[in-house]
């Protein structure tokens, strides 16, 4: 596992503290506290309803949290004046359902955001797309609608499309959770390969065997609170009767 | 205009209003019940019916109402009959119903699901009892939310009638105005009955077309 | 019964004209109403509370009220601005509010229909709301609602004969004429009627074509979104 983290003593590039995050009467975070330094793999494990999906949903905004700090690429996302453009074009986020935009072409999609936000011409964003989809191997799926592609082909496009935007954090929201077990190889291979070129990443994920691999730090939580945390071992050794339970499951 | 002279401007405008009810249900009688002949026709084994029912409607949903009305109206005394107002508003809006509402409950009834049909026949019913007893129940509740907002649409096309002389809340208002001369005033009171009838019903459509795709079943 | 259709020869020059003024209301109120309507759609979804209640009224106070007393309102309603419009104007204004709420309706159910983890996507892009519109939400809910679309601007076209009551001579008042003047009103009538069922299948077709041309991945693909 490649550990090519900065000085540790680097302001983390991700920071929560104390997060607290209610929906109606459910307390589904109840104080998350995470730093991930630049260059980091932070894979965010646990059994549903732990909360996992909305840590990583409050990073990008996708949800307003109740109390608490994050702070993103020193952009401080609790607050309500946020500047939700300059956020969002340093953080790229992919999700369980890839939500391709169904009527444009693949290229068309990873070209929308460079075009509309950056302003960049076409013929530069066309370029764009497809050093991404080469980067993901779908260069041949370009002029192709996400219909005609399979689960793992949509996803890895939808990993171009948010790479296009180069951002300098990657959240991963249980991307592979939707797909058949034999395409979820593609997509993870996609994934290790960005980790290997150092982008900072933060994954929810069900997939064991890849956060062991690849992850540089493992996150356990439950019950909306993070009750683990340290590198692979922590999956060999677990501290907690939670992981320990949760462990048992998987298997 | 003293109080006494508008009571009585304000009374006759519901007489009108009450018979654009009245010739809305002779509508919906008489249309309905065409419209289930329509909608048995439309699917129904022998060709040549489906045909002349396809051609039917197709000759109705391309023709303006206000046509029919006039082609009723002014039409047929040249055959020799004499038409009232009333019967010819009757007629057209039966017609425009027909077509319209069976072309509706046709697509109702063929959304009942194909596993119903084919249980019915595997029960040994015969294609009446199958209907009666197991396909069109089903297909009147799916068939509910959208005929309930159809008759918005009938109540706003008697409004036609008016053209013709039948008195119903147009022609009133009309007439009024013939007395009164204030158009704009009149024409805004008639809208504020024609909505006070029609919402509700569009409210009713709207809730019956939740509650039914609450209980879908497969 | 002795028909004869002969007396509409010789009075083609009008019903074309008739025809024609037919096809220019339907035409001038489909593209002005569409736009309206699409407005009104986004409007009612906005954030902006007294835009919400205005649009929501508008459209419940079109769709239930009748298109005949909408025009008469209309038409009135012009003359005491003291303005004093053409009956075609009025016409075209009468059927631009009606079609508008209809519109309203149909693209705010083809606005709800787009799934919430596009919007989201797009969002999180960095895209803006009005790019969000534009680029997400319009073209995908144009394409999903156009069937139901195309239906309300025949229906238009239809509804476009209740104009001939404030002497917009449009193809029903060149027919009135024709019959007050000739005494056939069985023949002109029928003739009338097939001209209207030709009209509203020719318009359909041209509607099918210009899907066609909008919606190329419908094109190309042949499916629903």
């Amino acid at each position: 596992m490649p550990d090519v983290r900065a000085n540790p003593d680097a302001e983390p590039i991700v920071s929560l503290k104390e997060v607290h995050k209610r929906f109606g009467d459910n307390h589904v975070l109840r104080g998350v506290s995470l730093d991930v330094g630049r260059g980091e793999v932070v894979a965010i494990i646990g059994k549903s309803g732990s909360g996992k999906s909305t840590a990583l949903r409050c990073m990008d905004y996708l949800e307003t949290i109740d109390s608490g700090a994050i702070t993103v690429c020193g952009h401080r996302v609790d607050q309500h004046d946020v500047d939700l453009k300059a956020l969002r074009l340093d953080i790229g986020i992919v999700f369980q359902s890839y939500n391709l935009f169904p009527h444009l072409t693949v290229e068309e999609n990873i070209m929308l955001a460079p075009r509309s936000v950056k302003k960049m011409p076409k013929s530069e964003a066309r370029q764009l797309a497809h050093r991404m989809l080469g980067q993901v191997g779908l260069l041949e799926k370009a002029s192709q609608y996400p219909e005609q592609l399979s689960g793992g082909q949509q996803q890895r496009a939808a990993i171009a499309r948010s790479l296009a935007m180069e951002p300098k954090v990657m959240l991963f929201d249980e991307v592979t959770s939707a797909l058949d077990p034999q395409l979820t190889g593609e997509v993870l291979r996609v994934i290790e390969d960005l980790a290997a070129k150092g982008m900072t990443m933060i994954m929810v994920t069900h997939e064991m065997n890849f956060a062991r691999r690849v992850a540089s730090t493992i996150v356990f939580m439950n019950d909306g609170k993070i009750w683990e945390q340290g590198d692979a071992s922590i999956l060999n050794n677990p501290q907690t009767e939670a992981l320990q339970d949760f462990l048992r499951n998987e298997l | 205009m003293n109080a006494s002279f508008a009571m009585g401007y304000l009374t006759f405008l519901l007489q009108g209003a009450l018979w654009t009810v009245g010739l809305s249900v002779i509508a919906l009688l008489w249309g309905g019940a065409s419209a289930l002949v329509v909608a048995l026709c439309r699917i129904s084994p022998l060709r040549s019916l489906r045909v002349a029912t396809a051609l039917y409607i197709q000759l109705v949903q391309g023709t303006p109402v206000l046509v029919i009305i006039f082609l009723i109206y002014f039409g047929l005394p040249s055959l020799g009959w004499s038409v009232s107002p009333l019967l010819a508003a009757s007629l057209s809006l039966s017609i425009y119903v027909s077509a319209y509402l069976g072309e509706s409950w046709r697509a109702s009834i063929q959304s009942v699901p194909r596993a119903q049909w084919e249980t019915a026949e595997c029960l040994a019913l015969s294609r009446l009892q199958r209907m009666s007893k197991v396909i069109l129940p089903q297909a009147v509740r799916i068939a509910t939310p959208p005929t309930v907002g159809f008759m918005v649409q009938i109540i706003k096309n008697t409004s036609l009638a008016s053209i013709v002389g039948f008195i119903e809340l147009v022609r009133a208002g009309q007439i009024i105005n013939n007395t009164i001369f204030q158009p704009f005033l009149i024409y805004l009171l008639i809208a504020i009955l024609y909505f006070g009838m029609c919402y509700p019903l569009s409210i009713l459509s709207r809730r019956l077309e939740i509650r039914g795709s609450d209980k879908a079943y497969a | 019964m002795n028909l004869d259709f002969s007396v509409l020869l010789g009075r083609e020059p009008m019903i074309i004209q008739g025809l024609f003024l037919t096809i220019k209301l339907t035409l001038v109120a489909t593209l002005c109403g569409f736009c309206v309507g699409t407005f009104c759609a986004i409007g009612k979804r906005g954030s902006i509370a007294w835009l919400r209640r205005v649009c929501t009224c508008y459209v419940e106070a079109i769709r239930n009220t009748p298109l005949l007393v909408q025009i008469f309102l209309v038409y009135f309603g012009i003359s005491n601005l003291g303005l004093s419009l053409n009956a075609v104007t009025v016409a075209m204004i009468a059927l631009t509010i009606n079609l508008g709420a209809y519109t309203a309706e149909i693209m705010r159910a083809g606005f709800d229909s787009i799934e919430r983890g596009q919007l989201e996507a797009a969002e999180t892009l960095g895209l803006s709301k009005r790019q969000i519109y534009w680029h997400v939400i319009l073209k995908q809910a144009l394409e999903r609602v156009y069937p139901a679309l195309a239906s309300q601007f025949v229906l238009l076209m239809l509804a476009s004969s209740i104009c001939s009551q404030i002497s917009a001579e449009e193809l029903t008042a060149v027919a009135n004429f024709i019959q007050s003047d000739t005494y056939r009103p069985l023949e002109t009538y029928v003739v009338v009627g097939l001209l209207y069922v030709l009209l509203s299948l020719a318009l359909r077709a041209l509607l099918w074509l210009v899907g066609l041309a909008l919606f190329t991945r419908r094109r190309k693909l042949g499916t629903l979104i």
